[in-house]
């Protein structure tokens, strides 16, 4: 079955102090050249063929995601993918 | 015959019981809800009381947005029903596209529970029994209060009078323009972070500012049968 990943990560705009937490502790292993981090989700959908691109956006932009706050890039994997 | 009032309980809800006395305490009669509800007895107002529906799962207030119970609460708030989001029910209100904006977690990362001072700021169903620029001491209990839009709306919400309530001192959350609370554009549907409900009688919690949210939507329902 075709398998879909969907990334969410909130918008570059909105604090993410998680994302500035994970750095800060990047910092306290050492490592010094991580500039920023920002924290999301990672979804992985197995899909049959009757979903379309056109749905997988509808499912990211109204339920994986919140537009107000995270931005999402949708991608399929494997069978030819996109 | 005295207003019917909802209460709804989500798996995870934790504050309906106290959502229910408050709206008893104003003189309403409170009706249970329940999340895989799809009639809502007719009631005259609906509150979405806090907790942490479904888990928190997705993002807080996602899945309760999405809901049975929550369908026709959307269509009648868009039609006029007062709607009162406390705390989860205000997330779940942004989710549900009734409210703008968005709450995320506090900037501090750390989960506050204490009393706050507000400003009661914008005349809606929820505030006419309080004089506008009135302060009301109510607990604030989240980790994910931190209400955030982008400029255009919230240039467009202040513009607009539809903050309701602003933290009277810096948001401890990180709000943004320490906004605590925002209405519908017909000031019918109102979600706030801190908890009215816990704030209805000073032998249980800080006093009972928080009562006017109940007894303004009661006065609102009278005035208009």
């Amino acid at each position: 079955m075709p398998r879909v990943i969907v990334d969410v990560l909130p918008k570059a705009e909105i604090l993410d102090p998680q994302g500035q937490a994970v750095a800060r502790a990047m910092g306290r292993l050492g490592v010094s050249g991580v500039a920023d981090v920002r924290q999301g989700k990672h979804f992985v959908l197995d899909v049959d063929d009757s979903v379309d691109d056109a749905e997988l956006e509808r499912i990211a932009e109204t339920l994986l995601a919140n537009p107000v706050m995270e931005e999402w890039v949708v991608r399929r994997e494997g069978n030819g993918g996109q | 015959m005295s207003a019917r009032i909802g209460v709804i309980t989500f798996p995870g809800t934790l504050d309906d019981v106290d959502a229910a006395r408050a709206v008893r305490y104003a003189g309403a009669e409170a009706v249970s809800l329940w999340h895989r509800d799809t009639d809502l007895q007719s009631v005259d107002a609906v509150v979405v009381p806090g907790g942490f529906s479904y888990g928190d799962y997705l993002r807080a207030g996602a899945i309760a947005a999405r809901s049975p119970v929550m369908g026709p609460v959307v269509d009648a708030a868009r039609a006029g029903l007062p709607v009162l989001g406390i705390c989860n029910g205000f997330q779940i209100l942004c989710e549900a596209g009734l409210l703008p904006g968005a709450l995320v977690r506090n900037t501090g990362l750390r989960f506050i529970c204490r009393e706050v001072r507000l400003r009661v700021e914008a005349d809606t169903a929820w505030t006419a029994g309080f004089e506008q620029g009135s302060a009301i001491t109510v607990p604030l209990k989240s980790g994910e209060g931190r209400f955030v839009a982008d400029d255009d709306t919230l240039d467009r919400l202040e513009g607009d009078g539809r903050v309701v309530f602003r933290y009277a001192e810096p948001a401890p959350n990180g709000a943004l323009r320490d906004i605590a609370g925002v209405c519908s554009a017909d000031g019918r549907v109102v979600g706030l972070m801190p908890h009215p409900e816990h704030a209805i009688d000073p032998l249980t919690g800080p006093g009972a500012d928080g009562l006017g949210l109940f007894t303004s939507v009661l006065t609102r329902l009278t005035a208009a049968a």
